[in-house]
C-alpha cells in the first residue's frame, strides 16, 4: 500500500503535469511570487499615495474606472479560456520547433569533418605553431597555459571580467545593504527577508572534518594555481579549488566565523588588486607588443618555477578571481550579505 | 606607429580598468570617473575617426606579441572609429542626462556596482566594434549580457524581476545558439580570426565542401544575434524590459547596446563570410521580410499602448525592422542605410527614453496617456526634446530620420519589381504608423492640462540635464542637414570593411 505524500505539489512530476496543462502562466505567477521583493519605490510610494487621495472625486478616476473594467472584460477572457488555447498550441509547437532543431544540428554534426582526421581543413598552422614553438615562445610547459595567458591573453582578461561582473551582478540582487548602525537601508526589507539565519547549525562531525580537510585543499589549491604553467592546472581550476575549501569552511562553522577572514571588503581588495595588476600587466605587454618594442620580461629556463614570464602571476591573479567570484555565488545562495 | 594608432586599445583598457577600480570607490566618486571614462572615450574615438578617415585603408592592431593567427587582433576602419565615435557621445549624453536621478532607483551603497555595469558595457560595446576575432566577440557578449541584465535589475521591483528573467533567459538562448555556430566554424575551418577564416571559407566555397554546415552556421549566428538586438520574431524581451528599466538603463539597453549586436552581425556577414554566399544562399532575404514585418507589427503594437514608455520600446522594435530591411537587401546601399540608421536611432531612442522619463516625473510618476497632459509646459526642455526626437521618428525632413527613410527608399529603387514595390510601400505604412503614434503622444503632451489636477512640486530638472537633452537633439539636426560627410565616411568604410 502505498502512502500519498504530503509534499506532492512540489514534486517535478507535479510540476510538469501543472506546467503542461495551466501552461507558463502558472509559472509567472509563481516567479512573481517568488522574486518580487515587496518594496515599492521609496520615492514613487509616497507620491502615488497622495495621488489616489487627491483624485478620488474627479473625473480622472472614472477614466481609470473604465479603463480596468475594460482591462478586466479581456482579461478574464484571457484568463477563462485564451491562455489554455495558446499554451497548449505554445507547448505543442515548441516541442516541434526543439525536434526539428535536433534534427538540424543532428545532421549537420554529421556532414562536420571528423574530429582530429588528417584531412579535416581545421588542421592547420595555427595549432601547428601552438604546439611546435610554444615552448619556445611562452616558455610554458603546458601549452593550455601559454595558449590563454600568452597567446590569447586578451580573451582570458575578458574571462576574469565575466567573473568578476558576475559577482558584481548578484551582489546587486541580493546584498542587502545597511546603513552605519545595521539598520538596512530600505526600510520595507524585513529583518526576515536576510535569511543567513538558516545557516546549518553546528554539526561536530562535519566541523572536525572540516578542520583537517579544509588546509589540505587549500594547500592544493594553491599548488596547482603554482603550478599552472609546468604542469595541467592553473588559476581558473586552482581558484575553483581554494574556493571549494573555503565553502566548506562556510558550511561547517557559518556566516559568523566565515565573516571573520572573508568579508565584502575583502572580497573587493582581492579582486581589485589582481584584476588591475591583470590589466595593468597586460596593457604594458600589448604596448609594447603591438609597437614593436621587447617587453623585457624574462621567461626563465623553461620547467623552473620561475618561468616562463608573466604566465605565473597572471595564473595568481585569476586564481584569486575565481576563488573569491565562486565563494560569492555560493555565500549569497542565501541572501543578506557575506 | 603614432600614439593615435593605440587609441582604441588604451580606450578598451581604460573602460575594463575604470569598472574594475569603479568597485573600490564611494558613490559619487564612482559617477564621477564613469563620467570621466565615458568622456575620454569620446574623445580619443573622434581622434582614431579622424586618423582612419585620412588613411587610405584600415589598420591592425595586435593585442600582444604574436601576429594574426596566433595571438589576438583589432582591426580599425573609418565605419569602426564612427561607430565608436556615434555610440560614446550617446552614452556620455545618457550619463549625464540621467546620472541624476539615480538615488530614485538605486541606493548609494549599491551605486558603484551600477557604474560598474556601464563602464564594463562601454568596454564590451567597443571591443564587438573594433574586435577581429570571433572567439572574443563571444566573450565580450557575456560581458555585456550580464550587465544589461544588471542594469535592468538595479530597480528591484515585481515588475523589472519578471522582465529581467525573461530577458535572461532569451539572451542566454542567443548567446547559446552563437556559441555553437562559432565553434561549429573553428570546427570545419580552425580559425578564429576573421581574414584567415574568410578564406578558408572562400576556398571551402570554391571546392564546394562543407556547404550545408556553413549555411546552418550562418543560420544559428543569424538568429542568435537577432534575438539579442530585438529581430522581429524574436523582439518578445524588448518591451518590458525597455519600460521597466532605469531611464540611463534604456537609454542604454535601446540605444547601444542592441546595435552593437547588429554591428557584429555585419561584421560577421561582410569580414567573416563573405556576402556574396550567403546572397547565394538566398538568406539575406529572411532578414528582409522579418525587418519589414518588424516595422509594420512593432508600430501597430506601439499604437495600442497605454503606457508613454511601452510605447517608446514598440517603437524601437519597429525602428530595429528598418535596420534589418537595409541588411536584407544585400546590396552596398542598402547596408549604408543601415548602418546610417543604427547611428540615428541611437541617438534619437536614448533621447526618446531620457525624456520620457522627464515628462513622467513632472506627471507625478503616471505613465499614461491623460495624465501627461500639459508635461510638455511642466518641463520645456523635456518636451522640445521629446517632440524634436518624435518628429526624427516619423521622418520629417531636417531630422536623421528623414536621410534613413531617404536612403533606404534610394536602395530600394535599385531593385525592380517585387522587392522595389515591397520597399516603398513598407516605408511609407511604416512612417504613417508612425506619425499615428508620435505625433498623438507630442499633441497629448502639449495639450491643457485638466484643472482638477493639482500636480506635486518637483524639483527643478538641473540645467546640464537639459543641455545634455539639447546636444542630442542637436545631434539629430546635424544628422538630417549634414547628412553627406558621415554618408561618405560609411561607405568608404564599408568597402574597406571586409
Amino acid at each position: 500500500m502505498s502512502k500519498k505524500r504530503s509534499d506532492w505539489e512540489s514534486r517535478p512530476q507535479a510540476r510538469i503535469k501543472k506546467w503542461f496543462f495551466d501552461g507558463y502562466s502558472a509559472f509567472d505567477d509563481e516567479i512573481i511570487n517568488q522574486i518580487s521583493v515587496k518594496t515599492p519605490d521609496p520615492v514613487n510610494h509616497a507620491v502615488y499615495d497622495a495621488y489616489i487621495d487627491e483624485i478620488s472625486a474627479n473625473k480622472h478616476e472614472r477614466k481609470l474606472m473604465i479603463e480596468k473594467f475594460e482591462d478586466q472584460n479581456v482579461r478574464s477572457w484571457i484568463n477563462a479560456r485564451g491562455r489554455k488555447v495558446f499554451t497548449r498550441f505554445y507547448v505543442i509547437l515548441s516541442f516541434l520547433l526543439a525536434c526539428l532543431m535536433i534534427f538540424f544540428l543532428l545532421r549537420t554534426v554529421a556532414e562536420m569533418p571528423r574530429f582530429g582526421s588528417e584531412t579535416s581543413p581545421g588542421i592547420n598552422e595555427v595549432t601547428a605553431r601552438y604546439i611546435e614553438k610554444g615552448l619556445d615562445e611562452t616558455g610554458a610547459m603546458n601549452i593550455v597555459a601559454g595558449m590563454i595567458l600568452d597567446y590569447r591573453a586578451f580573451d582570458t582578461l575578458g574571462e576574469s571580467t565575466v567573473l568578476f561582473i558576475a559577482a558584481s551582478a548578484v551582489l546587486i540582487l541580493l546584498r542587502i545593504d545597511r546603513n552605519k548602525d545595521g539598520s538596512p537601508v530600505m526600510e520595507l526589507i524585513a529583518e526576515e527577508s536576510d535569511d543567513r539565519h538558516y545557516e546549518p547549525r553546528n554539526d561536530r562531525i562535519l566541523q572536525g572534518a572540516a578542520k583537517v580537510l579544509v588546509p589540505i585543499i587549500f594547500l592544493f589549491g594553491i599548488y596547482i594555481i603554482l603550478n599552472g604553467h609546468l604542469s595541467p592546472g592553473g588559476g581558473f581550476s586552482g581558484g575553483a579549488i581554494i574556493s571549494a575549501g573555503l565553502i566548506l569552511y562556510l558550511d561547517s562553522f557559518g556566516f559568523e566565523k566565515a565573516g571573520r577572514f572573508f568579508t565584502y571588503s575583502t572580497f573587493s581588495w582581492v579582486s581589485f588588486i589582481s584584476l588591475s595588476f591583470y590589466a595593468l600587466a597586460k596593457t604594458y605587454s600589448f604596448y609594447m607588443g603591438a609597437n614593436g618594442m621587447e617587453s623585457g620580461i624574462p621567461l626563465g629556463t623553461p620547467g623552473a618555477i620561475l618561468s616562463s614570464g608573466l604566465i605565473l602571476p597572471l595564473n595568481i591573479a585569476v586564481g584569486m578571481v575565481v576563488a573569491c567570484t565562486m565563494y560569492i555565488f555560493y555565500a549569497l545562495f542565501r541572501k543578506g550579505g557575506l | 606607429m603614432s600614439i593615435v594608432h593605440n587609441f582604441p586599445f588604451f580606450s578598451i583598457l581604460l573602460c575594463m580598468s575604470a569598472g574594475i577600480l569603479t568597485s573600490m570607490l564611494n558613490h559619487r566618486a564612482a559617477k564621477w570617473v564613469t563620467f570621466f571614462v565615458s568622456g575620454a572615450v569620446l574623445v580619443m574615438s573622434i581622434f582614431t575617426l579622424n586618423l582612419t578617415t585620412s588613411l587610405e585603408n584600415s589598420y591592425s592592431f595586435m593585442m600582444g606579441h604574436f601576429p594574426a593567427p596566433w595571438g589576438n587582433e583589432i582591426r580599425i576602419g573609418r565605419l569602426e572609429a564612427l561607430a565608436a565615435t556615434g555610440f560614446s557621445a550617446v552614452l556620455f549624453l545618457s550619463v549625464i542626462a540621467g546620472f541624476y536621478h539615480s538615488p530614485t532607483f538605486v541606493s548609494e551603497q549599491k551605486t558603484n556596482l551600477y557604474c560598474i555595469m556601464i563602464d564594463l558595457a562601454l568596454a564590451a560595446v567597443l571591443v564587438l566594434i573594433y574586435t577581429n576575432d570571433l572567439f572574443t566577440v563571444y566573450v565580450f557578449i557575456e560581458i555585456m549580457t550580464i550587465a544589461s541584465c544588471a542594469l535592468v535589475l538595479v530597480r528591484q521591483n515585481g515588475h523589472t524581476l519578471v522582465a529581467i528573467t525573461r530577458y535572461m533567459i532569451m539572451h542566454l538562448f542567443g548567446s547559446g545558439l552563437l556559441l555553437l555556430g562559432i565553434s561549429m566554424l573553428y570546427g570545419i575551418t580552425g580559425h578564429l580570426l576573421m581574414e584567415p577564416l574568410h578564406d578558408t571559407i572562400q576556398g571551402l566555397v570554391e571546392k564546394g565542401q562543407y556547404t550545408d554546415p556553413l549555411v546552418v552556421v550562418i543560420a544559428l549566428i543569424t538568429a542568435g544575434l537577432g534575438i539579442k538586438s530585438a529581430m522581429f520574431p524574436f523582439h518578445g524581451w524588448a518591451p518590458d524590459t525597455y519600460a521597466f528599466a532605469p531611464p540611463v538603463s534604456s537609454a542604454l539597453l535601446s540605444g547601444i547596446i542592441g546595435k552593437s549586436y547588429i554591428f557584429i552581425l555585419i561584421k560577421f556577414y561582410y569580414r567573416v563570410i563573405g556576402i556574396d554566399f550567403i546572397i547565394s544562399q538566398d538568406m539575406t532575404f529572411y532578414l528582409f521580410y522579418c525587418g519589414i514585418a518588424g516595422m509594420m507589427v512593432g508600430s501597430i503594437f506601439a499604437i495600442f499602448q497605454r503606457d508613454i514608455r511601452r510605447m517608446v520600446a514598440y517603437s524601437s522594435v519597429a525602428q530595429i525592422g528598418y535596420i534589418y530591411m537595409g541588411i536584407g537587401m544585400g546590396t552596398a546601399a542598402g547596408v549604408e542605410a543601415a548602418v546610417f540608421q543604427m547611428l540615428v536611432h541611437s541617438v534619437v531612442k536614448s533621447l526618446l527614453f531620457l525624456s520620457t522619463h522627464e515628462l513622467v516625473n513632472v506627471s507625478g510618476d503616471r505613465k499614461r496617456f491623460h495624465f501627461l497632459h500639459g508635461a510638455g509646459y511642466r518641463n520645456v526642455p523635456a518636451g522640445i526634446a521629446f517632440t524634436f526626437a518624435s518628429l526624427s521618428m516619423v521622418g520629417i525632413p531636417f531630422t536623421g530620420g528623414f536621410i534613413v527613410k531617404l536612403n533606404l527608399a534610394i536602395a530600394g529603387m535599385n531593385f525592380v519589381g517585387t522587392m522595389r514595390a515591397l520597399v516603398l510601400i513598407a516605408l511609407a505604412v511604416s512612417t504613417l504608423l508612425n506619425a499615428v503614434y508620435f505625433l498623438h503622444t507630442v499633441v497629448s503632451i502639449y495639450r491643457k492640462p485638466p484643472a482638477d489636477i493639482v500636480y506635486p512640486e518637483k524639483e527643478k530638472m538641473p540645467r546640464y540635464v537639459a543641455a545634455a537633452l539639447g546636444v542630442s537633439a542637436l545631434l539629430i539636426f546635424l544628422l538630417g542637414v549634414v547628412s553627406e560627410p558621415v554618408m561618405k565616411i560609411i561607405e568608404k568604410g564599408l568597402q574597406t570593411f571586409a
